[in-house]
């Protein structure tokens, strides 16, 4: 199969306005007869749905939460890139679309970043007009920030908390659809499956999580908006519910997911605890303005951090890095870290942890100068460790974030399944290798107010479907495929519980597929996974019974996904010989330990196609073009 | 730490619920409240029990998901975080713990700690939004709105829907999240031309959700983990008055 990625021809700045020009257009009295089906209420799905429900069409969403409002974009900290050019400090278009290939390290598509930035500005404008209280400026316009190392002034927040303003701003925009009768709704659903009639797209089996029904649903497209796939590591800064099972399950239908490698670690995480840590918490990068990283310079030492005076002290991101010192990308501070602590530099009770350290800011500038200015993250800290940063260095560790790969769309956000769209983080288009500060909450919305709307009406009008129907034999066998799982699941009644087993595979992906891969690892992780998963199957209880309102079967349906999902990450990570982003092969890497690329042989998108459990998937790629921007190596000396 | 658990079990919406007990020793006071009920479902999933059922997700205070009665208080002990946010260091080796769901007749229990909320939705979808198209707005700076005032609506916007106003007042009475909605909307200038018929529609559904009235004790306040004011309620009664002269 050739992968065709559809992008329009034309220049640049044009390809966008030609392409909606020429897309086929739905006639508004037939709108209302076609029906799509919403997967995830997220940024993506929910702007999305109520979006098309704008439009006229007819519309079913579904989550797995009590309320759209509980999605996981509700807990981006940060911001929202646009490129308004408010701080007239010379952003443009182009200066977003060219700071988001570089960042991305040069492996997303020109045509789709582009397109990204230029529709960012109207974002702003929607959010706005709908109430979302951005921060702002005495004279009542709108404030910016630079964030995440940007030279200029594009994000666009509200406190700490601009994704719960932006998703609850999308929250009231679908609401309002459904109180308008334009969407049906349905809470607490999980998709298990997608159904595929003649090569199309055409419903979705879920399991109702209040009485534990397997429910089927029937439309004329799907739209999967359900999010990224960090918790295949366990321990992430994600929810705990976030899961890949939608878009694993679409794979294993055949839509191809594409880079499943590249997954982001954020650098300043509250350390792990002890064993029983559930999640990580993240705190906002912007620490690393003001605080100094450092470890004893000497292995293990267990003193006060108040008692190491400073020519025992390591600052090894200054010393590594005389011009970019504490502020080096995510991925460089990331590896850094992991380093010293592989090396016994690590400190606190586990020694997986760096000082983050704010005694000389507080020095220079006073206590309350940084208790104005980070005083919720520290509390935040306290909160979560006891202590108090005011008088201790702060300890961090990295931890996985978000995950860029994603299921494969091409520039109508369309997968390799015909009927079948992907939105947000769960596909993989417009970051790249690597995702820059304020980019997630930006794309998410990007694909569900202003491209679904338009992208999805060509399909509709072109593919000439015949009415849905589920009576179909095919939602009969995804039924009966997704109970025979659930109940295979109920029946093993063995003795390690779905948690203990899920925490064990985040350890061989964090340990062989982490931040810093070379082959000898990730070939143990490709037989230590398929092991744990067989295992799992012959291993594991789940207690309670599947019809009723039960947590288990859920975790379980999930982890069963992980188990099959973090060995195609490791097929992915061994394939692609190269460093880029946030993938780093320890065997690629310049001779200042920087990621080292190889545009001759990895310019391509890597989509794997699905062929059976245990069985090596099928790699098709996707070369990438570069006509403006011309890859060069990242240096932060 | 050793500490004994009164949890509230419920089989579903219409049974009998009670409460049963549990024993935890090792318990660690860096654990988070919800990490230590994983723990209890960790032992009574390997015994092949039934876990106890409770609602949690991104356990960092902000997705509104968890919410559970603690020794007689919503969300626990602390003032100002949800119960995601609570530590087993604000309680002491030797404790009993007494842990039900909210208790309100508008938030039904669906099982053990897990209720249904589905009402605050329906509040929201009765009028609490404003009515903006895709791609009608105009330029985002050609609205502006004093920083005193944005300000004054973020802290209502910060409300993330848990429901612990509800749970804590003795008339179950959900105007404190009616209140942060009307106040955030009706502060912007944005809102301003569906003001009235958004309060009349939000509180006539509340009403009919069987919410009970304010009677002005501030436990919503007390309560609430974004610390979101009553003076918000009292917005929201002017609010009301004025869209009903």
């Amino acid at each position: 199969m050739v992968l065709d990625a559809k992008i329009p021809d034309g220049a640049l700045e044009k390809k966008w306005d030609n392409h909606r020009f020429h897309l086929n257009l739905v006639n508004p009295a037939n709108k209302r007869k076609c029906h799509v089906i919403v997967v995830g209420t997220g940024l993506a799905g929910a702007s999305a749905a109520a979006s098309l429900a704008e439009l006229g069409y007819q519309i079913t969403s579904l989550c797995y939460h009590e309320s759209p409002r509980r999605a996981h974009s509700i807990a981006a900290q940060g911001g929202i890139n646009a490129p308004k050019n408010y701080a007239n400090d010379g952003d443009s278009i182009y200066r977003l679309f060219y700071d988001t290939i570089k960042g991305g390290d040069y492996r997303a598509r020109e045509a789709n970043v582009y397109r990204l930035a230029q529709v960012s500005g109207c974002i702003i404008d929607q959010c706005v007009a709908q109430g979302v209280p951005f921060a702002r400026e005495y004279g009542g316009l709108l404030n910016t920030r630079s964030f995440g190392g940007a030279q200029v002034s594009r994000t666009f927040y509200a406190r700490g908390q601009t994704g719960q303003q932006l998703l609850l701003g999308a929250y009231q925009a679908l609401c309002r659809q459904i109180g308008a009768g334009k969407v049906r709704f349905h809470d607490r659903r999980e998709m298990l499956d997608v159904v595929v009639i003649d090569g199309r797209a055409r419903g979705i089996v879920a399991r109702n999580l209040i009485d534990g029904k397997i429910e089927i649903y029937a439309g004329d497209a799907v739209i999967l908006a359900t999010g990224g796939y960090g918790n295949v590591f366990y321990l992430s800064t994600n929810a705990k519910l976030s899961n890949a099972t939608a878009i694993w399950r679409a794979y294993k239908r055949g839509a191809f997911f594409a880079n499943p490698c590249f997954t982001q670690i954020h650098p300043t995480c509250i350390p792990v605890s002890s064993e029983h840590q559930s999640k990580l918490t993240l705190m906002s990068e912007s620490l690393r303005n003001d605080g100094r990283i450092w470890v004893p310079k000497k292995r293990g030492d267990k003193r006060n951090p108040r008692d190491i005076p400073e020519n025992e002290r390591d600052y090894y991101l200054e010393r590594l890095y005389p011009s970019f010192g504490n502020l080096v990308p995510r991925d460089v501070a990331s590896r850094r870290a992991k380093e010293m602590c592989d090396d016994g530099y690590g400190v606190g009770p586990t020694g997986l942890a760096v000082y983050l350290d704010f005694a000389d800011a507080i020095k220079n500038n006073g206590k309350e100068w940084v208790e104005e200015k980070y005083g919720n993250l520290f509390d935040m800290y306290r909160q979560i460790t006891g202590e108090n940063a005011y008088e201790v260095p702060m300890r961090i560790y990295p931890a996985v974030h978000y995950t860029m790969g994603g299921l494969w769309v091409d520039y109508n956000l369309m997968s390799t399944i015909p009927g079948l769209f992907v939105l947000g983080e769960a596909n993989f288009s417009d970051h790249g290798a690597n995702r820059l500060g304020a980019s997630a909450l930006m794309q998410g919305l990007a694909d569900g107010y202003f491209i679904i709307p338009y992208t999805i009406g060509d399909y509709l009008v072109t593919a000439r479907l015949k009415a849905a129907d589920t009576s179909h034999a095919a939602f009969k066998d995804a039924q009966r495929c997704v109970e025979n799982v659930t109940q295979k699941l109920l029946s093993a009644r063995g003795k390690e519980t779905v948690d203990e087993f899920h925490r064990r595979l985040g350890k061989i992906m964090w340990d062989h597929v982490g931040m810093a891969r070379n082959a000898a690892g990730l070939k143990k992780a490709l037989e230590m996974i398929p092991t744990l998963r067989e295992e799992f199957w012959r291993n594991v209880v789940v207690p309670g019974s599947a019809g009723d309102f039960n947590q288990e079967p859920e975790k379980a349906h999930r982890v069963a996904d992980f188990l099959e999902l973090g060995e195609l990450i490791a097929y992915d990570a061994l394939h692609r010989e190269e460093s880029c982003g946030g993938h780093f092969r320890e065997e690629h890497q310049t001779e200042e330990n920087e990621a080292k690329r190889d545009d001759e042989n990895f310019s391509y998108v890597a989509a794997w196609e699905f062929k059976e459990v245990g069985g090596r998937p099928a790699l098709h790629k996707e070369p990438l073009v570069f006509e403006y921007v011309k890859p060069s190596q990242r240096s932060y000396k | 730490m050793r500490i004994t658990l009164k949890i509230w079990r419920q089989k579903d919406r219409n049974s009998e619920g009670r409460l049963v007990a549990y024993e935890l020793s090792n318990v660690s006071p860096d654990m988070s409240f919800l990490e230590m009920l994983d723990m209890l479902n960790l032992g009574l999933a390997r015994k092949g029990e039934d876990t106890v059922a409770f609602d949690h997700d991104c356990r960092e205070g902000i997705c509104g998901s968890c919410g559970l009665y603690i020794n007689g208080r919503a969300h626990g002990p602390l003032g100002g975080v949800a119960t995601c946010q609570l530590h087993m260091r604000s309680f002491r080796d030797g404790d009993t713990i007494v842990v039900e769901p909210w208790r309100a007749r508008p938030f039904p229990v669906i099982k053990d700690l897990v209720v249904d909320r589905s009402t605050f939705d329906r509040i929201i979808t009765a009028g609490g939004f404003i009515s903006v198209r895709t791609g009608g707005a105009p330029d985002a700076n050609t609205i502006p709105v004093p920083k005193p005032v944005a300000e004054e609506a973020f802290e209502a916007a910060a409300c993330i829907g848990c429901g612990a106003c509800v749970a804590a007042c003795k008339n179950a009475s959900a105007m404190l999240f009616v209140a942060a909605k009307v106040s955030q909307l009706a502060l912007l200038p944005q809102g301003h031309a569906e003001r009235k018929e958004r309060v009349l529609k939000m509180v006539a559904q509340m009403d009919s959700e069987g919410f009970g009235y304010c009677s002005n004790t501030y436990a919503c306040e007390a309560e609430c983990p974004k610390q979101i004011s009553v003076s918000y309620i009292a917005r929201l009664n002017r609010e009301y008055l004025r869209a009903k002269l």
